[in-house]
């Protein structure tokens, strides 16, 4: 139990009626990184808002190391950094008079407060921008502020809402693996609609549609989903359908265009042998013969409208 | 807590100018009124008035100066309480406070701390301006002393109800021009019941009670009336940014 850093049971928000946020549980443990997946309006945000609390959840309670947030806001605030969606920065002042007052605010001791503000920046590739107005520092250095500011007091979890938006693809790969590097010691939430991220840098991913968590598990579950007994072959000079059905473990053939088929197959070893060598045979033409990957984003959507119709 | 709130807002008003010339702005307009109180008085005392009518310098300069700095409180408070909140709430800077150890309770009167400090300058300066007539005259310290702590709890009361504005909506503009009508409904409320000065509606205005203070009299039912509508408008602040949580 001493391993949880983070527990939400039964979150549940209503607006005004409408459930934001249905009946959601799940847990962090530390050295964690959790991937929050899910599209516009399904409540990633609504969420993260409760575990940080932000906003107050309808029903369910939040705990942060056992801390319950409704009850005792202040000691599991303390254990929290928040990278809200839209980043809560004061444009007036300068980098680090922003990154001081932040680490004040999250109760840094006053004689650590400098040396606090100098491993934020380095971490986040700021210091060169120390004496920078943040009005007119760049979009992406100003999304590095906003995160240097939600890891400045060293926090247990660390809530980050789409922190990879607005850098350059050099940004985004120190700021995954400063993720990675927190999420050895601690624990991070992670929310993003790119998916070759959560691949990336998450252990766990859970997606969530309407409010509900339609997907809970390890990133390797969710490469399952994607790789299915499926070949896709072509040749040129295209074979029956029949032909093909006739191989051993094939279950199902099917047409995806001309001399393309993509073929199903039952046992976990693909036939791709016994297709190449029917094709010598009979003078098929074989010029290609791969797995067939559905990408993350078919998957994706395929949780998301199987709970649909359900 | 309340402190570290406190020193953010005034660095974010010192951090552009505009902090720094409502200062200066403020301070010339007192200035200037001074000045003209002093001339006024040599000219109005050197034959105007009957000897047994007149007053002395102190309450003469110190009431044009008072009723003044009241009169331009109720225009330049709005205007620095307008951002407080509604500032934060359009720039969506909320949850870096909200996601903070803190509890709102303190952020509320951390940002009214702030905004006292800064006005605090202000009346500390009316009160040293006046205190320079004792190179010449013997002046009424009393008199000053009671003046300065009711504008000080008048602006103290401006800012309790900006604040309160300020977190109703997310336009400071709009928090500047409710403030600014209803502290002008309270101020001028009395005059609606000069024919009955002891009506309990008159007892609500503002300036009811800040003018036992520009008398130089210290009347603790005024000091409680103050206290009170501080912190019902604190309270009401709290509880608004307490529904931001709870409602969403």
């Amino acid at each position: 139990m001493s391993n949880l850093t983070l527990e939400a049971i039964e979150l549940t928000r209503l607006f005004g009626g409408r459930e934001a946020v249905k009946n959601v549980s799940f847990h962090l443990e530390k050295g964690e990184v959790l991937g929050f997946l899910g599209p516009n309006g399904a409540g990633k945000s609504t969420t993260m808002r409760m575990l940080t609390g932000n906003l107050a959840p309808s029903i369910g309670t939040v705990k942060i190391c056992g801390i319950d947030m409704i009850e005792n806001p202040k000691e599991a605030k303390a254990l929290i950094g928040y990278l809200p969606e839209m980043r809560p920065i004061y444009k007036e002042l300068s980098v680090d008079e922003f990154l001081t007052i932040a680490a004040r605010l999250h109760k840094v001791p006053s004689k650590q407060i400098k040396k606090a503000v100098d491993i934020a920046k380095e971490k986040c590739g700021l210091s060169h921008m120390s004496k920078r107005l943040i009005e007119n520092l760049s979009n992406g250095y100003q999304q590095r502020v906003a995160i240097a500011q939600a890891i400045i007091h060293n926090p247990l979890v660390v809530i980050l809402d789409e922190p990879t938006v607005g850098l350059d693809p050099i940004q985004i790969r120190e700021i995954r693996s400063l993720i990675r590097e927190i999420g050895q010691k601690h624990s991070v939430i992670l929310s993003t609609h790119i998916l070759p991220e959560v691949e990336m840098v998450c252990d766990r991913v859970q997606i969530i549609d309407k409010g509900n968590l339609v997907f809970h598990g390890s990133i390797d579950e969710l490469k399952q989903h994607r790789q299915g007994n499926k070949l896709l072959v072509g040749f040129s000079k295209a074979p029956p359908l029949s032909a093909l059905k006739d191989v051993e473990g094939i279950t199902k053939v099917e047409k995806v265009e001309a001399g393309m088929y993509r073929v199903h197959f039952k046992n976990k070893q693909p036939p791709s042998e016994a297709i190449v060598r029917l094709s010598v045979k009979n003078r098929w033409g074989l010029y290609q013969i791969a797995p067939d990957q559905t990408s993350l984003e078919d998957v994706f959507v395929q949780l998301t409208e199987k709970k649909q119709k359900n | 807590m309340i402190l570290n709130i406190a020193r953010k807002e005034l660095k974010s008003l010192f951090a552009s100018p505009m902090g720094w010339i409502i200062l200066a702005l403020l301070m010339m307009a007192f200035g200037s009124y001074y000045l003209t109180g002093v001339n006024n008085y040599f000219e109005v005392m050197s034959g105007a008035i009957r000897p047994a009518e007149r007053v002395g310098v102190t309450i003469f300069v110190g009431q044009t100066v008072y009723s003044i700095a009241s009169f331009i409180m109720l225009f330049a408070v709005p205007l620095l309480t307008m951002r407080l909140i509604s500032e934060e709430r359009r720039s969506q800077t909320l949850p870096f406070l909200f996601s903070a150890p803190i509890s709102l309770t303190e952020i509320v009167l951390g940002k009214f701390l702030g905004l006292i400090v800064f006005l605090s300058i202000l009346v500390f300066y009316i009160f040293l301006m006046l205190t320079t007539l004792n190179i010449w005259a013997d002046i009424d310290f009393g008199y000053l002393v009671a003046n300065s702590i009711g504008l000080w709890l008048l602006v103290a009361s401006f800012s309790a109800l900006g604040i309160y504005f300020s977190s109703l909506t997310q336009q400071p503009i709009i928090a500047a021009i409710l403030s600014f009508i209803s502290l002008f409904a309270l101020m001028i409320m009395e005059r609606f019941f000069a024919s009955d000065p002891n009506h309990w509606f008159a007892y609500l205005s503002l300036m009811k009670h800040f003018q036992s203070f520009s008398r130089g009299l210290i009347d603790s039912s005024d000091l409680m009336y103050f206290f009170l509508f501080i912190s019902t408008f604190l309270t009401l602040t709290i509880r608004r940014l307490d529904a931001d949580r709870l409602r969403g």
